[in-house]
């Protein structure tokens, strides 16, 4: 069996700004991949990449053996095999929580409303919001809605999830309740590839780990290795400089 | 004998914490009351005046002198809440030598309250005293030359008549702005280099019918197409149908500027992560526009978008300027007929009627949204 998602010598320019400089990087089925890398090493860009809202000058990106990149690929078809959660923005302010959940099963995948309700219910018990489903997302804590934004991209049942740093934006107390839930994914043998900067999730969740400095991949390996005994110098300051941070 | 505890608390050589001063604002109350009398014999006079104004101008409705004789009760309030200063700052004092110094400083709060009632009601009554006096003013010329009732009520029907005028050009105007805009403002968001020239034209359009008055595209339009022959606009249509139309037009063109505009603020003010989220779900270009851009982008739109229709319904009345008979014209005839203004004050009663309703409902619907989609 092939690599579940492959990229294969990945570039991406803003204008002139290379921001993604070569990148060849595999996902595995039921793997979960920890992106890491100091701010603005292009690790958004990246995920942006995987599911086509940003376009690729060079290279090429697969999935499940499938070109998704490049001309005349079918968008729709690859962002409803493909979820993304990102820092912030995530949920539609005009609509409830449940309509957020139910909106793309209705329109993309042309479900019943009822069933889509139903999809709803389940994975909105699942995080214990189904009492708040007619909430609009302004009411909601900002770990109550990541975990209705995670939830809605999975009502999509989609089979890779991508995570842009879905913690980054909240308070210290309400990230273990959206990590938990990613937690569990992962060991359900959800695919993820997952931007972060809590170190401590990804040596619990991560499969392998990707350091990336300046838009290519400076190290990948397993979390044990990658945190205890890094090769690179880079990745050893990074680290470092992450640890330095956390005490302060 | 606060020494053990001060010296703890304050730096070596501070200052004893001062007992702080309390005031009673019996002097701000009796300035207060002063002036509220004053105002209120200001008021009396200015109300006696119109009064007596109604005798040699024009005679009002009957109903004056109820109003003139409930405004005179009405402000004794300001007074009233003077007196009540005086009497509550009083009872401050009375607390505050019998050391209760807490009621006594609620006391003095509750008199201040009143003295700013006083101030802010006692404002209101200078307003309608300086209002009377001008209305009864040059031997009650400004009230009859500009507000006689009598003639507003005479010609009600012919300014209603011109005022369906206005009612059918705003109407119409306002329908055709909606999508004549829209398709101005989607032109101007096509993406890609493809689109550029028409992008440009559009821009230019809008530059063009922002930057010129009103009143000189009616001119240019409703003069200039029937003088150079413009199809359809010529002459076989009737002379009011003819004006209506290319009133109509000039209003679309004009107003389609501001409202593609408007639009187009509306559609970019929704964060771009919004559209990145709902395509990521696998939505299409058109349903992201549809079910997530457009829903948000109505809200920020839609009081700017009620104001430019306010604007168009009041600039209805230029097309009277160029000869529609319009409820601006028709008054303005019967302007020459009686040698007297209030045909003029009632047509503009006839576009507050329309106008104010509508003012309203749009606060009233920004208010209910806000209400519903955020945090209580
Ligand atoms: N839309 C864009 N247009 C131009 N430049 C961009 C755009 N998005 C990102 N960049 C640039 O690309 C580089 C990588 O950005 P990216 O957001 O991928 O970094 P990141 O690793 O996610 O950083 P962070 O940890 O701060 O989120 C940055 O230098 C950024 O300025
Ligand atoms: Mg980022």
């Amino acid at each position: 069996m092939s690599t579940f998602l492959e990229l294969i010598d990945v570039h991406k320019y803003f204008g002139d700004n290379e921001v993604l400089r070569g990148v060849s990087l595999g996902v595995e089925e039921h793997q979960v991949v920890c992106l890491i890398g100091p701010s603005g090493c292009g690790k958004s860009t990246l995920l942006r990449c995987v599911n086509a809202l940003e376009m690729i000058q060079q290279g090429e990106i697969r999935l499940d053996g499938e070109r998704v990149s490049g001309r005349g690929v079918d968008l729709n078809a690859l962002r409803q095999d493909v979820g993304i959660v990102f820092q912030s923005f995530n949920l539609f302010p005009h609509m409830s929580v449940l309509d957020n959940v139910t909106l793309a099963p209705t329109k993309v995948l042309k479900l019943h409303q009822s069933d889509a309700v139903d999809r709803a219910h389940a994975l909105l018990d699942r995080i214990g919001m189904w009492e708040k489903r007619d909430d609009y997302p302004d009411r909601l804590s900002g770990g109550q809605q990541q975990r209705v934004a995670i939830v809605r991209a999975l009502a999509m049942q989609p089979r890779l999830m991508l995570l842009d740093e879905i913690t980054s934006a909240l308070d210290p107390e309400l990230v273990a309740e959206v990590l938990t839930l990613v937690g569990e994914l992962a060991r359900e043998g959800m695919t993820m590839l997952i931007a972060t900067h809590e170190m401590g999730f990804a040596r619990d969740v991560a499969s392998k780990v990707v350091f990336l400095y300046a838009g290519q991949i400076e190290e990948a390996g397993p979390p044990d290795q990658m945190f205890r005994d890094p090769h690179s110098e880079r990745t050893r300051t990074f680290l470092r400089s992450i640890i330095e941070a956390k005490r302060m | 004998m606060s020494a053990v505890v001060s010296s703890s608390v304050t730096p070596p050589g501070g200052q004893r914490r001062k007992v702080s001063r309390f005031n009673s604002g019996l002097t701000r109350a009796l300035i207060a009351e002063v002036g509220a009398v004053i105002l209120t014999v200001f008021t009396w006079a200015g109300l006696r005046t119109f009064q007596n104004s109604l005798e040699i101008g024009a005679p009002g409705p009957q109903i004056a002198l109820g109003i003139e004789i409930a405004l005179g009760l009405l402000v004794l309030i300001v007074p009233a809440y003077g007196a009540r200063a005086i009497v509550r700052s009083r009872q401050a004092r009375h607390l505050a030598f019998e050391r209760r110094i807490l009621d006594a400083r609620a006391a003095a709060e509750d008199s201040r309250d009143d003295v700013l009632w006083v101030v802010g009601l006692g404002l209101v009554a200078a307003i309608v005293a300086n209002g009377t006096f001008f209305l009864a003013g040059h031997h009650a010329r400004v009230r009859s030359v500009l507000f006689n009732w009598d003639l507003i009520w005479r010609f009600r029907v012919a300014l209603f008549h011109g005022f369906v005028w206005n009612v059918k050009l705003f109407l119409v105007a306002e329908v055709l702005v909606l999508v004549w805009a829209l398709f101005v403002a989607v032109i101007r968001q096509l993406p890609g280099r493809a689109f550029g020239p028409i992008r440009v034209i559009a821009i230019v359009y809008a530059d063009v019918f922002r930057g010129i008055p009103t009143i000189i595209v009616i001119y240019l339009i409703v003069f200039g197409f029937p003088l150079a022959g413009v199809e359809p606009f010529a002459s076989h249509m009737s002379p009011n149908t003819q004006l209506f139309w290319l009133g109509t037009l000039s209003l679309v063109l004009v107003y389609g500027a501001y409202v593609a505009e408007v639009y187009r603020s509306g559609l970019e003010g929704v964060h771009w992560s919004q559209s990145a989220a709902a395509r990521s779900l696998g939505l299409s270009q058109w349903q992201t526009l549809r079910h997530v851009v457009i829903p948000q982008a109505v809200r920020r739109i839609l009081p700017p978008l009620l104001n430019d229709f306010v604007a168009l319904q009041k600039d209805t009345a230029l097309v009277g300027l160029v000869g529609l008979a319009e409820i601006l014209n028709i008054s303005s005839i019967l302007k020459s007929q009686t040698f007297n203004l209030s045909p003029v004050t009632g047509a503009a009663a006839f576009f507050l009627i329309v106008t104010i309703p509508f003012t309203r409902l749009v606060d009233y619907l920004i208010k209910r949204d806000k209400a519903r989609t955020q945090a209580g």
